[in-house]
């Protein structure tokens, strides 16, 4: 169950809406202070995390970067306060990273575009007003002809397909959505026609940070809970942290966070201050999710049985990291992405 | 309107242990917290600002890095916030800790004081009164609502068996209780106006106070000896017929007067 | 101020709407020893209205000598009212002692008695005793959430003075013999303007039923070895006698014994009442994660081997469908 009500609350303190301006009733701060809210939240609740990721940093971060003054007038604030859920339509059966592989068409059709196609694995998209959704106005030029829409959910033709059941985040609401002749106002499109691909790569770019932050905050909120357990449990007559081997392993874990924490930092850092950071953030969300992965894996052993029962958060925390390592681009792609730029 | 709300910055006992071999409470690492009666008095002092208008200024009397409870009410949406703070304050009992806030509130322009019922780490409920008493206020202890007219203020008062609800005319004293409202969190907006908001700082000069009722000079009472009670281990074993054993139980009960 | 002016124990009765209310027993039968001790006179203060009869039963309870204070503005309390007529009762009597009930209406009171004369006042305290050597009042409360015991003096001022929350000391046996009218100090006062302040538009009283764990004092848990729903009809009446709540561990709620909000532990609530009474409960970690800054954890398992009686401060080692409800008969029997 995702917590709807939650969410809103995090919309009326402000987090939602934490980088974006007041004039958008948001809360005036920097990506990294956006950035650390990632973490702390996906602390507890990684569901939660990616479900805030993907409306901040994909779905807002398009339309503050890239939407026409009136676009962000009309949709950030109710973004921002939580008053509307954001979504992020990119991906697509038969086009994940490659985007050029993108079947969903927009045809013009005077004051209107006509949307049709489907997307998938789209997080919030089940409970989600707002999206930004990419579509082919001109197939024959590949990624030079797809463009970005902001659609609302009230738009004749758009309906929400499979809600998935997933490994982990199992309460982030993710599924597809479908688009049998949906009507969207020529004033929807984002940018110009043709700008699409640029607009998607740019801000999974951002995404990734906020990915980074996520599993960032899995392995640190796994890793606090394991030091309260070692403090707790008891075998052979003494906590079991009062064991150099068991010790030693949570130095490592430590060390491990702390590099990720570093980089994820510092991507978010180099956004602050308007350096490039598609390097950074692939190196971010490349460490951070390998660091999660591994932590949550030793914490459940930290746990012994305890940790494979889903009294204890750390199996579902494990549960939670696997994702991290593959949405938002696979670490694969990240070390295609770090890699071009070295042997360019 | 101004309010003003009186605020402490309290280690948050849930978290204080006890060092099983020493026997003392063990402080390190323990987080401050505002204390959470302080929290109702601010979140009911900014639900006035919300309906009628008003400037919240928060107010605490402790050391220098109580600072960080009244940056957290500034980013709860306090106006203006004051620490005061100086070693004469040293030492203070809830008398003397009246007197001193009152000497400081006394300074300001005020309709409405308002104050948690009690801190977590004392429990004694004394402060709240004796300010009150020291500005020559009416005053309304465990406060579980309130009503404003603009003018008279309706107060709902809890009591062991029910409640009486009460008529006050301002300027007037509150002591708040955590079933009068569900304190907000902070807004990230406000977080970042925190960051910037001087905290106004006050010692013992610029308060209106007698000296002599400052610190453990003004303190009428004395802490003679602190203890930690005797930490969990195994307690008594009795096996016994079930009517030996169900009497152990009630003499014991008895004995630490739960019964 | 010269103490030495000062003598004399005094406790303050409190009425609510003209019912005198237990605490004030309770803290004349603490104040009998603690006046005795010290050889000097132990005065019960009535404020009220219509109240002679209740003046006579606070000498029946050992009060030496009663000040009774009648005004109708004395019939319902208020701070101011109540206050006023304390402060000039102290500065003409002069009394070395006060004590006070701890309850909604002592802890409004009290305070603004004692910052209005400048005197010390020590709040719910659990003992009271006299120094040896000075005869001055040694107050001793728990501070800190209860982690920590302070034993406070007010040794320069006078009156020193207490609160007491009820239930920590007993009332002595009534004793009609003690009553005698001319014992009895009946007194107008005046009062000023401030009295009207405040005004009591409607008082309403209504049972509080808290079914929250997590706010209970009493609470009575089951495990595994209760064995059946059925069983827990055993609990749910010593609990009720006790004057509390019932609550399970995973096991019973996995069985469906109890309603699912009624877990303790560490998928369940952490609860810390004042006594846990955990009943066929072995003591799993997770189960203690929930229960073991109780104040007093009483745990009933058969097994004497169980890791709950580790983090027990009585245990007692027996069936528990033998135990319990002779833990009830006993405890209903003492209420009556």
């Amino acid at each position: 169950m995702f917590p709807i009500d939650q969410y809103k609350k995090m919309g009326e303190i402000g987090l939602l809406g934490l980088p974006f301006g007041t004039e958008y009733e948001g809360a005036g701060g920097d990506y990294l202070s956006y950035i650390l809210a990632v973490e702390e939240i996906s602390k507890v609740d990684a569901s939660v995390g990616i479900s805030y990721s993907v409306q901040t940093s994909l779905n807002m971060s398009a339309i503050s970067t890239y939407g026409s003054e009136d676009q962000k007038k009309k949709y950030l604030p109710d973004l921002c306060t939580g008053r509307k859920i954001g979504s992020f339509g990119l991906t697509e059966p038969g086009a994940g990273t490659d985007a050029a592989g993108v079947r969903t068409v927009a045809v013009k059709d005077g004051d209107n575009y006509i949307l049709n196609g489907q997307k998938c694995f789209i997080t919030n998209s089940p409970i989600a007003d707002t999206f930004v959704i990419f579509a082919m106005t001109d197939r024959s030029k590949g990624t030079k002809g797809l463009s970005a829409f902001i659609v609302e959910k009230a738009f004749p033709g758009i309906s929400i397909g499979k809600i998935e059941d997933k490994m982990g985040i199992r309460s982030a609401q993710v599924g597809e959505i479908i688009m049998e002749d949906c009507v969207v106002p020529a004033e929807n499109l984002m940018g110009k026609e043709g700008k699409g691909f640029g607009i998607a790569m740019k801000t999974l770019d951002g995404g990734r940070i906020g990915v980074a932050a996520q599993a960032l905050g899995i392995a640190e909120g796994a890793m606090d809970h394991t030091i309260a357990y070692m403090k707790e449990r008891k075998q052979f007559g003494r906590a079991i942290h009062k064991f150099q081997y068991l010790q030693f392993r949570m130095a490592d874990m430590k060390a491990k966070i702390e590099q990720a924490r570093y980089l994820v930092y510092k991507a978010a850092m180099d956004k602050n201050n308007g350096k490039p950071y598609a390097e950074s953030a692939a190196l971010a969300k490349m460490v951070a999710s390998d660091c999660a992965m591994e932590v949550t894996t030793n914490c459940v052993q930290m746990h012994g049985g305890y940790g494979f029962i889903k009294d204890y958060p750390v199996e579902r925390m494990m549960r939670d990291s696997k994702i991290t390592q593959i949405y938002e681009g696979t670490n694969e792609v990240m070390r295609m992405v770090i890699s071009g730029n070295m042997f360019r | 309107m101004n309010i003003v709300v009186c605020v402490k910055q309290v280690p948050d006992t849930n978290e204080v242990k006890i060092d099983p071999v020493k026997g003392t409470l063990i402080r390190d690492g323990v987080p401050s917290i505002i204390n959470p009666d302080d929290k109702n008095a601010i979140e009911e002092a900014l639900r006035l600002k919300d309906k009628h208008g008003a400037n919240v200024t928060v107010i605490t009397m402790g050391p220098p890095q109580a600072e960080v409870a009244l940056k957290e009410a500034i980013a709860m949406g306090a106006d203006d916030a004051i620490l005061i703070s100086d070693r004469a304050f040293a030492g203070s009992d809830t008398l003397a800790t009246s007197r001193t806030l009152a000497g400081a509130i006394t300074k300001l322009d005020f309709d409405i004081v308002m104050a948690g019922r009690q801190a977590i780490d004392g429990d004694t409920a004394q402060v709240g009164p004796g300010i009150a008493e020291s500005l020559n206020l009416p005053q309304v202890t465990y406060v579980e609502n309130v009503e404003f007219d603009g003018k008279n203020l309706k107060i709902r008062k809890a009591l062991e068996d029910g409640y009486e609800v009460l008529e006050v005319q301002t300027p007037c004293l509150l002591t708040a209780i955590d079933s009068l409202n569900e304190p907000r969190y902070m807004q990230m907006k406000n977080i970042f106006t925190a960051y910037d908001k001087e905290v106004i700082m006050w010692n013992a000069s610029d308060i209106d106070v007698n000296p002599e009722h400052l610190g453990l000079k003004g303190s009428p009472t004395k802490v003679k000896k602190t203890w930690t009670k005797e930490t969990k281990g195994s307690g008594e074993i009795v096996e016994l017929p079930a009517k030996e054993a169900a009497a152990v139980a009630i003499s014991k009960l008895k004995e630490k007067h739960y019964i | 101020m010269n103490i030495n002016e000062y003598n004399g124990v005094w406790v303050y009765a409190e009425q609510r709407d003209g019912e005198l209310q237990k605490i004030g027993l309770e803290l004349l039968g603490k104040a009998r020893e603690i006046a005795d001790g010290i050889n000097e006179e132990l005065t019960a203060v009535l404020l009220g209205n219509n109240m002679d009869d209740t003046a006579k039963e606070l000498l029946a309870y050992g009060a030496d000598k009663v000040i009774y204070v009648e005004d109708e503005k004395l019939t319902h309390f208020t701070t101011d009212a109540f206050t006023e007529a304390i402060c000039s009762l102290v500065e003409s009597e002069k009394p070395g002692m006060m004590l006070v009930g701890a309850t909604y209406l002592g802890r409004d009171l009290g305070p603004r008695i004692a910052a209005r004369i400048g005197t010390g006042l020590t709040a719910d305290c659990t003992a009271l005793a006299t120094e040896e050597e000075t005869g001055h009042l040694m107050m001793t409360r728990p501070a800190f959430g209860g982690n920590l015991m302070a034993t406070i003096m007010c040794t320069e001022h006078r009156p020193q003075m207490a609160t007491v929350r009820p239930g920590v000391f007993d009332m002595i046996a009534k004793d009609e013999s003690r009553v005698d009218a001319s014992k009895i100090d009946k007194r107008t006062t005046t009062f000023s303007d401030t009295v009207d302040r405040i005004k009591v538009i409607e008082v309403v009283k209504e049972l509080k039923d808290t079914v929250d764990l997590t706010e209970a004092e009493f609470i009575v848990s089951g495990g595994r070895g209760v064995g059946s729903a059925e069983n827990f009809k055993q609990l749910e009446e010593l609990a009720h006698a006790l004057g509390g709540t019932v609550s399970g561990s995973r096991a019973t709620i996995d069985n469906g014994w109890l309603a699912h909000d009624l877990q303790v532990g560490q998928t369940g609530k952490t609860v810390r009442p004042l006594v846990y009474v955990a009943c066929g409960i072995s003591g799993a970690i997770q189960h203690l994660a929930g229960m073991q800054d109780s104040d007093y954890i009483i745990a009933i398992n058969k097994d004497a081997d169980a890791p709950i009686h580790g983090v027990a401060d009585l245990s007692l080692v027996g069936d528990l469908n033998k135990l319990v409800p002779e833990f009830t008969a006993q405890l209903r029997a003492m209420n009556k």
